[in-house]
């Protein structure tokens, strides 16, 4: 079993004909034949996209006419930062179920617009600015490099792209594997929380442990610790792992003093670190030992 | 990016709110005419620089009796050796640190008789993902301390995007700040201007402490604080513009060009990392294994080369460095690109340090060949434990 996506997810482009978008589409046919079956294009309607090993995939002016034509039900979004919340926007009027968002640098009011479209929509957004989600052996949606991928037992959620590699590659190597991997993106505002994908990987049965990586900033990381007390108290536990980016940063250099205070003082490493704790997280005081801190956790 | 209060606050007359009539000087020679140009009696004379907390702040250069770089004159004389007093000089606050900045720029405003003064920001609240309005009633002190000590004074008000500042939403900000008569008029204008202008021109934070009620009954912006959210600059030229560069430390501002999300820091080991979370993860496993980072560098997903290369340049001429660590584990960002800016920095300007590489992810085989090839004197790591322990005995052998 897997999260959120699978071997039959059906998966459009936006931004395929760029340099990136082209190249992570070759990526993600090459990934066991992940079924990338369009791209979008508002002029380049009817032609046709070809990659540099001869793959070519169909392009369609909207984003509507290309779920019509090909059923699709996922939509990732390559497009630079100052037409991509107007891409996300055009994926949530089709009404696609699941839309993965790659693009970094979108301005934060222009993602303010978009939730309040998203909120009202039956869409799921993935990101903005994050890598993806990968199901090994099934599906890759985004830019993880599906080389350090091994199937398994581990479910990952990390708000930081680079630091889920890190786990997935030290799982890999602890010969656990993972049922999926999700980036959630690290921008202040999201479509996608921890508390989604804890919720999911608890509710699946093939992922027998999580690891959860968080960073300094908001609440997002406390806020899923009580969630996953609140679920605890239900019955419903597994082992988890963590990490926490950010012990080391210097304090009021990315946060204003009124974004702290918005969180209630919470933000900083060790606030995160507590809450993580106290749900019943091993927090690894290292990155580098992610993967051997999860086999601690379930050695017991 | 930051701006200076007296450029903050014209931004904000031009959507309508209530600021002092004042101007902003360079030179001593400036202030007479300045003071002159106001209606007095009374006026203030504000250091203009990007830190919080000028007005406990103290001079460098002046005796630990003088005062700060926030002051009130009752004369135009008095304006007049204020200025004389702090232009040119270093002021120290809680926000700059020990070395303090120095004031190149002096905001000499109408003075106001102050009844109340309250605490009012604008910000994204991320929980929500929303624009909000948090204020209170405890106005003109450290916002921070009152919401540590007393954080029922604090109320955060969420705007909804598609219907923007509603009637009840100004009636539920007044109430929480206490407004009544001609200051609860003045709100209806103002807290719409406000969240117009932070749409408007993509603001990250509007703080405006103190919001104060004068003596009058009306209400008036006394201080403002206005950051920008980066991303969005491409669409203002106009904020643009307002940027200060003596503010900002040289290498930031290097690395700025290059859109590098790059922070200065204390230690001696340069880092060199794609994406956020893992350039932070590598200062702090560098600060576990006992050695302090010399910088924040995330060059992100899509750079090119060049870009690689004028990070990698940066890092070495801070310096500070005395060993630098690049780790890259390659999704976006290919690790055939990163060697090659790497090794075109080095051929550039030489490597007087050591450098370790640690190299992971798309494109890892073509990477590794184009370091090896390079004949460059570079310890290659094998994950990121590894690669932290090198750099760290590098610098202590």
């Amino acid at each position: 079993m897997s999260i959120l996506v699978n071997k039959d997810t059906k998966i459009l482009v936006q931004g395929l004909t760029g340099k990136t978008g082209s190249f992570h589409t070759e990526q993600a046919l090459a990934y066991y034949g992940t079924k990338m079956v369009g791209g979008i294009h508002p002029k380049k309607g009817g032609e046709t996209w070809t990659g540099s090993k001869g793959e070519s995939l169909p392009i369609y002016s909207t984003v509507a006419e290309a779920k019509e034509r090909t059923g699709a039900d996922a939509s990732v979004i390559y497009v630079p930062p100052a037409g991509a919340a107007d891409a996300i926007i055009e994926a949530i009027d089709a009404e696609i179920p699941f839309i993965t968002c790659i693009t970094e640098g979108i301005p934060v009011m222009d993602m303010v617009r978009v939730k309040a479209r998203l909120d009202k929509s039956k869409s799921r957004l993935l990101g903005p600015n994050c890598p993806g989600v990968l199901t090994p052996e099934e599906c890759k949606i985004g830019i993880m490099p599906g080389s350090i991928f091994r199937k398994g037992s581990v479910g990952i959620v990390s708000r930081s792209g680079t630091l889920t590699y890190e786990a997935v590659f030290q799982t890999s190597n602890e010969g656990l594997g993972q049922t999926t991997a999700v980036g959630i993106g690290g921008d202040p505002v999201k479509g996608t929380e921890f508390i989604d994908m804890l919720e999911m990987f608890l509710a699946d049965e093939a992922t027998q442990s999580i690891i959860m990586i968080g960073e300094i900033g908001g609440a997002a990381e406390e806020d899923a610790a009580q969630f996953l007390i609140d679920e605890a108290k239900k019955g419903r536990k597994k082992p988890m792992a963590g990490f926490i980016a950010g012990r080391t940063a210097p304090k009021g250099r990315t946060m204003g003093h009124a974004g702290a205070v918005v969180s209630g003082g919470k933000g900083d490493a060790e606030s995160k670190i507590a809450a993580m704790e106290a749900a019943g997280i091993k927090v690894s005081p290292s990155p580098a030992r992610l993967g051997k801190t999860l086999v601690e956790v379930l050695k017991g | 990016m930051n701006i200076h209060e007296y450029q903050a606050k014209a931004l904000l007359k031009g959507y309508g709110a209530p600021v002092a009539e004042g101007v902003a000087i360079l030179k001593v020679e400036e202030a007479e005419a300045a003071a002159k140009s106001l209606p007095g009696p009374l006026y203030v004379v504000k250091s203009q620089i990007h830190a919080g907390g000028r007005g406990k702040g103290k001079f460098k250069e002046l005796g630990p009796d003088a005062k700060g770089g926030v002051r009130l004159a009752k004369s135009i004389e008095e304006v007049v050796a204020h200025a004389k007093d702090m232009l040119g000089n270093t002021l120290v606050t809680a926000q700059t640190g020990e070395a303090g900045k120095q004031v190149n720029r002096l905001y000499i405003e109408d003075g106001a008789d102050i009844d109340r003064e309250l605490y009012c920001s604008i910000l994204v609240d991320r929980s929500v993902g929303q624009v909000a309005f948090v204020v209170s009633t405890e106005g003109g002190m450290d916002i921070e301390a009152v919401a540590h000590d007393t954080p029922e004074k604090i109320h955060t008000i969420a705007i909804d995007p598609i219907a923007g500042v509603t009637a009840d939403d100004v009636v539920a900000i007044s109430k929480a700040l206490e407004l009544s008569g001609a200051a609860a008029e003045d709100a209806k204008s103002l807290f719409p201007a406000l969240y117009t202008a932070f749409g408007e021109k993509d603001m990250a934070l509007l703080e405006v402490n103190p919001l104060i009620v004068m003596k009058d009954g009306h209400l008036r912006v006394l201080d403002a604080k206005m950051s920008f959210d980066g991303n969005a600059l491409f669409r203002h030229d106009d904020v643009k513009a307002l940027r200060d560069e003596t503010e900002e430390d040289a290498k930031e501002i290097e690395a700025s060009k290059w859109d590098l999300a790059y922070v200065a820091l204390d230690g001696n080991i340069g880092c060199m990392v794609n994406g956020a979370g893992l350039a932070m993860a590598t200062m702090d496993i560098i600060k576990l294994y006992g050695k302090e980072p010399a910088n924040f560098c995330d060059v992100g997903g899509g750079a090119g080369k060049e870009k690689v290369a004028a990070a990698f340049k940066i890092i070495t001429a801070d310096p500070k460095v005395e060993g630098i660590l690049v780790n890259i584990f390659g999704g976006i960002m290919k690790c055939d690109v990163i060697a090659e800016g790497v090794v075109a920095a080095v051929t550039e300007v030489g490597l007087k340090v050591p450098l370790v590489v640690r190299l992971e992810g798309t494109n890892v085989e073509l990477g590794k060949k184009i370091l090896n090839e390079s004949g460059l004197a570079i310890t290659a790591a094998d994950d990121l434990d590894d690669a932290a322990k090198k750099i760290v005995a590098a610098i202590k052998a």
